[in-house]
């Protein structure tokens, strides 16, 4: 057994890799449309995760109210869809730009805001922004029911309308992201994030405009996030706000902590954890799904305790939260 | 015209007043140096030049520019770069990645830059890196650039945060006690570094409590007590100066 | 006129409730920075009990005398409820005192999530309903306007668990003790309190107040069900802000501001009823944006 480990250990990491990326790119073919279907899932908050990834893991701001940023983007592609007919692949920019457009409107008056009160400014907004959805003033959202008939997206005479046609779709989506995400972590914006995140003042003091640095993490989540949203719009091809609940706003951020603040690897073993786990549950025994969300708030207390840097932390977020121990202990 | 100019600067926390009407003046290429008793205010005259308070009264001057209202990161820009008296470094990040901030408002490449690489953004982060090896080398901190910087001793710690200033490419550079819990030798290289930097062309303003340290290395001393000036000229000049001695070691019992 | 006096007093009665569980709110988040998240749940879980002893005492007819039981069915769940929240404490906020502000967040939103499905899977999923009529039916008239003999004991108790808490706080030791604590945990230890002990107490106060909340909200709208402890939670997190975060004083008044204010606001505004929850959120946000120390302030000073 340990000989099979090590050799299994002496082998090139580029050949894991490779497998995973045969064994990702394969999956649907080996497996039936409902685990297609999940895998989808666990894409769309993949996305969702590592959106918010950059206001909470990067810029180290307590967001709680993703969901609202996800609600645009979603509700910008139906509206556009379903009352004009614009085209998916059209409403898709157009999501992400007013995604972050209102992100630049809600969140410029409370960037100086710190730590837990701008976590409770951004549930407000989250909750706000749900019930313009469920109140539906303007008459464009569609009430408590919500939008229906969104179309699939389609390009050139090609629809998408199989769960394995979104499949790769989405996975498109999510290659691009971690590659966007990971040359970000390593230019001159991420270590302003990182700066920032470690010493305000001192980013200040040398010469990096805080607020803009802010400013530009929620842009761009929310931007991501709207992109998220239009995908979810399209495959299920029927929005409510329920979906953008409070609720779903503690699982972004309960994915993007327990899988490990400020790492990509991190948020997809979150997503794992936080979506397609309770996913399993329900498939294993009847009877658990009465207790999957009493052993997920266990769950996350345990971890917190046990594992706060999360399952796959960044080495700096490790760093920052072993040595936030060290300090307050002494 | 002198390179920066203070004419009374006033700063209130509720009913202490900090800095009393406090004037003074940097020319370019100096080094002044700022001492007084604990409490005397130097720090605040610090954190009201680079912007972190808002004066009270007052006008602050850089090249003629006001800096009144501008936030710490302008005024950084504008050419005034600091360290702070309880070392503020980016503790879980290495040396290098702490430097490197400094070159920060220097450069511009923004999102789009960063996701596809476009080589303008390629040759800005060789810039980057360049610059901020530069001033490591300067502080002799370049073997030590992947260390973390809360893994290096004090004395490195306390070079660090000047290598950082440096990057900004400042004009005036303000260190805030900067031999603060060094050495003899340390302290003594540090103020040979320190007359580089000027050396350089760069002005410096630095506070001080280490009497030595400072009358060695400044061309002019001011010095302040329960916020206001109470004397300024040669550092000579200042060590006899009866108020100052007052000041320092109270005053005599008659 | 009839109609503000009327929806005046449903204000204050709202007010009472956010101010009790907003109590909890800020004696915890002064004494540790923390926003409990589960603290909802608490007056939830309270809320629930109280629903289990209406029926075990009163209904079944085990304890004839009504103000007897009442008493005995307060003391009860406020006992266990505030054992819960200290536990609460134990378990899962102490442990993460030390590591930094982000995990105690993720913790208390386990824990909330934790203490609802509790309830929900010992009481199920559905409403539930407080037995009608366990208070008798009176009403009075003010100036057309009518207050029910509910809406006055929930003021009356309300106002005697304030005033109790708030002469604990101010002129006993122990009291005096949770507020040292508050202005510095090292200091306190120096002066020989024991500061461990002062956030269980702290643990144990918040949740019994909120439980007593949880009661008389069963008593005065009937309905109660495991997911409320999120919205009366929020508002009155909102409310605690309101009155400034960690000044106890300051809860109360915006407890009360919070539910007169609300209920105006969904009485006389166009829409009113269905925004009536995003008022709380609104006044939430101008108040951050405007004046962060909230109305009555809070002792916030950072050094540089």
């Amino acid at each position: 057994m340990k000989d099979l480990f090590l050799r299994l250990k002496g082998i090139d990491q580029r050949w894991w890799y490779l497998a995973l990326a045969l064994g990702i790119i394969l999956f649907p073919w080996f497996t039936s449309n409902y685990w297609i279907s999940v895998a989808v899932f666990f894409g769309i908050y993949a996305l969702l995760g590592l959106s918010l990834n950059i206001i909470l893991g990067y810029a180290g701001l307590f967001q709680l109210g993703h969901a609202a940023f996800w609600a645009v983007g979603a509700y910008t592609t139906a509206i556009l869809n379903t009352r004009y007919g614009i085209p998916i692949f059209v409403t898709l920019p157009i999501s992400a730009l007013v995604s972050a457009l209102f992100a630049i409107l809600i969140t410029k008056p409370i960037l100086h805001l710190r730590g837990d009160y701008l976590c409770l400014v951004t549930i407000g907004f989250g909750e706000i922004v749900r019930l313009f959805l469920f109140n539906d003033p303007l008459g464009i959202t569609g009430g408590i029911n919500g939008i229906r008939g969104i179309d699939r997206p389609s390009i050139f005479g090609f629809v998408f309308h199989q769960p394995i046609h979104y499949y790769y779709l989405t996975l498109a989506f999510v290659v691009f992201t971690i590659f966007a995400m990971r040359r970000l972590e390593n230019s001159r914006l991420g270590r302003a994030w990182i700066y920032v995140r470690e010493d305000e003042l001192a980013a200040e003091a040398m010469g990096i405009d805080t607020t803009q640095v802010k400013l530009l993490a929620f842009i761009i989540g929310a931007a991501w996030a709207g992109v998220a949203g239009t995908l979810y719009a399209s495959r299920y091809t029927v929005i409510a706000p329920e979906t953008f609940s409070f609720w779903n706003s503690c699982v972004m951020f309960c994915i993007v902590i327990i899988g490990g603040v400020g790492s990509i690897p991190g948020v997809l073993v979150g997503t794992l954890g936080m979506v397609v786990l309770p996913e399993l549950l329900r498939d294993v025994l009847e009877e658990v799904v009465q207790w999957r969300m009493l052993v997920f708030g266990a769950a996350m207390m345990l971890m917190m305790i046990f594992r706060p840097e999360g399952f796959w932390p960044s080495p700096i977020r490790r760093h920052e939260l072993r040595a936030a121990e060290l300090t307050a202990s002494e | 015209m002198a390179l920066l100019e203070v004419k009374g600067l006033t700063k209130r926390f509720g009913g202490l007043t900090a800095v009393k009407r406090l004037d003074f003046h940097l020319d370019e290429g100096e080094i002044l140096g700022m001492i007084g008793p604990n409490g005397a205010g130097k720090t605040t005259v610090f954190n009201l030049i680079t912007g972190i308070y808002p004066p009270d009264g007052g006008e602050i001057r850089l090249n003629g520019q006001s800096l009144l209202g501008l936030r710490p990161h302008v005024i950084t820009e504008l050419g005034i770069a600091r360290t702070f008296q309880n070392i503020r470094l980016f503790a879980n990040i290495t040396a290098l990645e702490n430097v490197m901030a400094g070159q920060h408002c220097r450069t511009r490449a923004g999102v789009l830059g960063a996701i596809f690489r476009l080589r303008s953004q390629r040759l800005e982060e060789q810039r980057i890196l360049r610059e901020a090896e530069r001033c490591l080398r300067f502080l002799g901190l370049y073997e030590k650039r992947h260390e973390l910087a809360k893994n290096l001793p004090y004395g490195d710690q306390r070079r660090l945060e000047i290598a950082r200033a440096l990057a900004t490419g400042p004009q005036l550079l303000i260190l805030d006690e900067p031999t603060a819990g060094m050495s003899e030798k340390e302290s003594s290289e540090l103020m040979d570094i320190i007359s580089q930097v000027r050396d350089s062309g760069v002005t410096i303003l630095l506070i001080e409590h280490d009497m030595k340290v400072v009358m060695g290395i400044s061309d002019r001393i001011i010095a302040l007590d329960n916020g206001e000036k109470i004397a300024e000229g040669r550092p000579a000049e200042v060590q006899r100066n009866q108020r100052v001695i007052e000041a320092y070691l109270g005053k005599e019992e008659v | 006129m009839e109609f503000f006096l009327q929806q005046a007093i449903n204000g204050i009665t709202i007010g009472a409730f956010y101010a009790l569980i907003a109590l909890g709110y800020t004696m915890v988040y002064g004494i540790l920075k923390l926003i409990n998240f589960a603290h909802g749940d608490l007056f939830m879980v309270g809320s629930y009990l109280g629903y289990t002893l209406v029926i075990a005492l009163i209904i079944s007819g085990l304890i004839p005398n009504l103000l007897v039981a009442l008493l005995i069915i307060f003391l009860m769940a406020m006992g266990m409820v505030a054992l819960t929240g200290a536990l609460l404490e134990r378990v899962a906020y102490r442990p993460l005192r030390k590591a930094g502000r982000l995990a105690p967040v993720v913790s208390a939103l386990g824990a909330s999530i934790f203490l609802q499905n509790v309830v929900m899977l010992i009481y199920g999923p559905r409403y539930h309903v407080y037995p009608k009529g366990i208070l008798p039916d009176i009403h009075w008239s003010i100036g057309g306007a009518y207050v029910t003999l509910v809406q006055l004991a929930t003021l009356v108790i309300s106002i005697l668990l304030m005033g109790g808490l708030y002469f604990f706080i101010q002129r006993t030791r122990l009291g005096t003790a949770i507020r040292a604590v508050a202005l510095d945990h090292d200091t306190a230890r120096l002066m020989g309190i024991d500061v461990n002990r002062i956030i269980t107490l702290v643990f144990l106060l918040g949740p019994a107040l909120g439980a007593a909340g949880g009661i008389m909200i069963g008593l005065y709208y009937g309905r109660i069900n495991f997911t409320m402890g999120w919205g009366y939670g929020l508002k009155a997190f909102v409310a605690a802000i309101l009155g400034g975060i960690g000044n106890i004083p300051g809860a109360m008044v915006g407890g009360f501001l919070l539910g007169i204010f609300e209920t105006l606001a969904a009485g006389y505004l166009p829409w009113g009823g269905a925004w009536k929850d995003a008022i709380a959120f609104l006044i939430l946000i101008l108040i951050l944006i405007l004046r962060p120390t909230g109305l009555l302030g809070e002792r916030v000073v950072e050094k540089i």
